[in-house]
């Protein structure tokens, strides 16, 4: 068995890949593409008549397979269905980092899945709270209730609009420019600001059109989004390059960092740093940027 | 747990194992195919007879048809074949007990 | 006696004055006597060489019981000319004693497992082995250990009179009526035939078979009329949709092209990656992928590949149209799209197996070759390659060119995921040794690159270009780590294959293996 290091709720998550949890070639070593998280899948990936299968393969899996620093999440069925309770239990017998709450609308859902991994932790002896959470929007009424939803758990680290199902509801089809759902995934990019989570955008599923998935990538960097959802490991790469920062960005934030240290020590609040006025303001983003530089190998100082 | 009918979980992709359980006339009859034979078969057959008897299974025809699964695989469409047959894969199940 | 790379040859192999592997190059230097064919004259000008029937022209050239015959794989899984001739020799004329000495054998070759089960074929000589032939002589059912020679090898093993060839049968796309063959403008066509070269010129008889006749003379010949004894039409020499592939796709499996960047990688950082550099790929997933990654290297730093070599397909003809390429030199073909450029490109020649890979002759191709990107079905920590064997144990691989390219190239490069299914690829011991880990260089995996401690240059290069490497025990043990450690096969005493160093000397055996079955209960 391989013990995993509590996760953290807050720690860089740009790309989660999804893996189907019934297929044993694919879950073994999804790790190897580099992936900040992956999202091994109870939900649509697996078949009805499978559901209890892919349960017990999980749960080997997630026992058995060294993931290392990946992020292991789980993506649930419904609750609208039978098998969300049994999936809880197993991701929290297995140790999974995190549930992905699928077609979340309310804080009210969040607090029932809450509820059931609280008692799933009691009853196999797992850290109270060590279970994260995160919620999938997919319909209007997701995401006109996302600040509730993002401020409903402590346990919630972030939300994800899910776009198949909501393009559906919204009676429109993907478009380049991404207006099908600009609305939609300002109003949770601003939610999941207000309440202090982060924010994960849905998958784009064409894999032969590089240009799209590109400027797609950028749009989502422009607007805010911490990371997105993928469905294959060759869409990694650049999602990794459009979100790393620029080099003199890193030596800004390097400047800045280093600055504060120094003069929090000698009890200064406001500085400058090449001309520019500082205060603690500015330091949760500098030290972000430092942490995506060094997962981008980009930044080997000691400064996070 | 008592195998009551037969049932079968897993499937023939490379990488899986199908397994099937059908009641059996008192002890354990395994029968094995694996791709992996030579080098795994002896291991393959552990894993199977352990999982088996962690489960308490005593009666029972067993049969592996493997593609080269890992033995985590292998313990989970054991497992999953040995619960459809007794009607209690779908909620309940003992992780962590039992299944581990 | 134990050989350079710790294998146990038995006694009563080395007659006859074989020697067991003693390292890379160790013949350099000596001198072999070519062996003479005894060829039969034809002084009275003939009109035609056309025979009505493979029968026929096998009684002309004398045909019986005992003898060697050879062939050629450039038609692939889609060959029916062995199948056709060994038909005809063995139900229609009764022969017996047979040897087969074939550049490579495979899946279609199926119906000749039943002729080795009937003792009729007593002896293989081949490359390749797959399929139904392999498991029959892993079973230990033929007469003789077959002998497993690379493609360089095999010339050198012919030349050298080792093997006596008494009729070479041709599979020729196309052939006009005295026997100019080439491997174009037929039916069935396949581009090079650089490995039946050797056979026309060393056999005592040569018969070609073809399903496409054309007007005298066909120019320019791969095999020439001044060799041939008799032609022969058949209705068909293969099945073209298996001859080639349409075109070698390059693989869209993301493990794969993982593994070609970092192949490409590790060569760009290497001095010998620079303008007018020599290259040779396989056609596997990773390493044909490895093109695609090196072209942008190329790009980069704006410098062209000198020369290519070895079984050609389609993205390295693409890079000669290109320009990014100056000459593609071919020993065979892989999809129609090599198939349609050999000697039609500017730039894009055929090449005898001799001229490809032989160690014994002046100066191969192989030895002026910069890199090398090869696979493995598995590879040990002592870098050491099997590339015939499964690790199961029975025979399924083909050494081919190999341990050619990688004893020639500057820098042998392996490319191999860590685990195929519940097999190690990295492993302790290979079940045989057909590339000897003195002549690899690298291997990159999907969880890592090692780097060969006999190369500290090259290990110098990777942390210059701050490229990752680890041991290649740390490889193996994380293999082990996730598919548990295999049991050791067991095998019986019998010797059912011979496994020939290219230079002749013996590095391994592969011996009739005990299957496991599972106790009664």
């Amino acid at each position: 068995m391989i013990p995993r290091p509590k996760p953290e709720r807050f720690r860089l998550r740009r790309t989660m890949m999804f893996m189907n949890a019934q297929k044993p070639g694919l879950i073994k070593d999804a790790y190897i593409y580099g992936c900040d998280s992956i999202m091994l899948d109870l939900e649509d990936a697996v078949a009805e008549n499978q559901k209890d299968a892919a349960r017990f393969s999980l749960y080997h899996a997630l026992k058995t397979i060294d993931y290392g620093d990946t992020e292991v999440i789980v993506r649930i069925n419904g609750l609208d269905t039978p098998h969300w309770q049994e999936d809880i239990r197993v991701c929290v017998a297995g140790g999974a980092d995190g549930i992905r709450i699928a077609k979340c609308e309310s804080a009210n859902d969040v607090h029932t899945v809450e509820a059931a991994v609280e008692k799933a932790e009691e009853e196999f002896g797992v850290e109270k709270g060590r279970t994260l959470l995160m919620a999938a929007l997919e319909s209007p009424k997701g995401i006109l209730n996302a600040y509730e939803i993002c401020a409903a758990s402590d346990r919630l680290f972030g939300v994800a609009i899910s776009g198949g199902d909501f393009r559906k509801c919204m009676q429109t089809v993907f478009q380049p420019d991404g207006v099908d759902m600009l609305a939609a995934r300002g109003q949770m990019l601003v939610a999941a600001r207000a309440a202090g989570v982060q924010c994960f955008d849905t998958v784009f599923t064409d894999l032969d059109n590089e240009e799209g998935f590109r400027a797609e990538v950028l749009q989502n960097k422009a607007m805010g989004f911490d990371g997105k959802s993928l469905i294959n490991p060759k869409q990694i790469r650049l999602v990794h390059q459009v979100f790393a920062p620029t080099e003199k960005e890193v030596i800004q934030a390097e400047k800045i960092v280093r600055a504060y240290r120094e003069q929090s020590a000698a009890g200064v609040g406001v500085f400058t740093v090449d001309g520019k006025m500082i205060d603690i303001a500015f330091i949760p983003g500098a030290e972000r940027t430092l942490k995506l530089a060094r997962a981008c190998g980009m930044y080997e100082g000691d400064l996070v | 747990m008592e195998i009551l009918k037969p049932a079968m979980a897993g499937t023939l992709e490379s990488s899986d194992a199908q397994v099937t359980v059908e009641p059996g006339n008192g002890k354990i009859q395994l029968s094995l195919q694996s791709s992996v034979m030579n080098q795994y078969g002896r291991q393959i057959r552990e894993t199977v007879l352990e999982t088996l008897e962690r489960l308490e299974v005593q009666s029972a025809k067993v049969t592996v048809v493997d593609k080269g699964a890992l033995d985590c695989t292998l313990k989970a469409r054991v497992e999953c074949a040995v619960f459809r047959s007794c009607g209690q894969s779908a909620a309940n199940i003992p992780w962590g007990g039992a299944v581990r | 006696m134990k050989n350079a790379v710790g294998r146990d040859i038995p006694e009563y192999l080395l007659a006859n004055g074989k020697e067991v592997y003693q390292g890379k190059n160790y013949m350099d230097g000596k001198y072999i006597q070519k062996a003479s064919p005894r060829t039969r004259r034809y002084e009275t000008p003939q009109e035609s060489k056309l025979v009505d029937s493979i029968r026929t022209a096998m009684e002309q050239c004398g045909a019986k019981s005992g003898m060697t015959f050879s062939f050629h794989h450039h038609l692939r899984d889609g060959d029916f000319v062995v199948n056709q001739v060994m038909k005809v020799a063995i139900e229609e004329m009764g022969l017996e004693d047979i040897t087969i000495a074939a550049s490579s054998l495979g899946n279609a070759h199926d119906p000749i497992a039943n002729y080795i089960e009937q003792g009729k074929v007593v002896g293989i000589q081949t490359s390749g082995i797959r399929g139904r032939m392999g498991e029959v002589v892993s079973a230990g059912k033929l007469k003789t250990p077959a002998i497993i020679r690379s493609h360089g090898g095999r010339p050198r093993a012919i030349e050298g009179g080792e093997v006596h060839i008494d009729i070479a049968f041709i599979a020729a796309p196309t052939s006009d009526c005295v026997g100019n063959c080439r491997g174009i403008g037929g039916k069935s066509n396949c581009g090079s035939m650089g490995y039946a070269m050797t056979d026309a010129k060393y056999a005592d008889h040569v018969v070609v078979v073809t399903d496409c006749l054309v007007d005298f003379p066909n120019m320019p010949a791969s095999v020439e009329a001044i060799d041939v004894d008799a032609v022969v039409v058949v209705d068909s020499i293969g099945n073209p949709k298996k001859i080639a592939s349409a075109a070698a796709r390059i693989s869209q499996n993301p493990r794969d092209l993982m593994m070609a960047e970092n192949v490409a990688k590790v060569i760009a950082a290497t001095p010998w990656f620079k303008e007018g550099f020599s290259f040779q790929t396989g056609v596997g997933g990773p390493s044909l992928a490895a093109n695609l990654f090196l072209e942008k290297y190329m790009d980069e730093q704006g410098i062209k590949m000198g020369w290519a070599i070895g079984g050609i397909c389609g993205p390295m003809v693409e890079l000669l149209k290109k320009g990014k390429v100056g000459k593609v030199i071919d020993v065979q073909d892989f999809d129609l799209d090599a198939v349609n450029s050999i000697n039609q490109t500017p730039g894009h020649y055929e090449m005898s197996a001799s001229q490809y890979a032989n160690p014994a002759n002046k100066g191969a191709f192989v030895n002026k070759l910069d890199f090398v990107v090869l696979a493995a079905l598995e590879i040990d920590t002592g870098f050491n390659v099997n590339v015939l064997t499964g690790s199961d144990g029975v025979l399924r691989g083909a050494p081919g060119g190999h341990p050619d390219t990688a004893a020639g190239s500057k820098v042998c490069i392996i490319v191999t995921p860590l685990t195929r299914g519940r097999m190690a690829t990295v492993c302790e011991h290979v079940v045989t040794v057909t590339t000897p880990g003195d002549c690899v260089d690298v291997l990159v995996t999907d969880y890592g690159i090692a780097v060969n401690p006999l190369r500290p240059d090259l290990i110098e290069c990777l942390d210059k270009a701050g490229i990752p490497h680890v041991t290649i025990e740390s490889l193996k043990e994380k293999a082990y780590s996730l598919v548990g450690r295999p049991d050791d096969l067991q095998w019986e005493d019998k010797v059912v294959a011979v496994l020939e160093a290219r230079d002749g000397t013996i590095l391994d055996v592969v011996r009739k293996i005990k299957p496991y079955t599972i106790p009664e209960d």
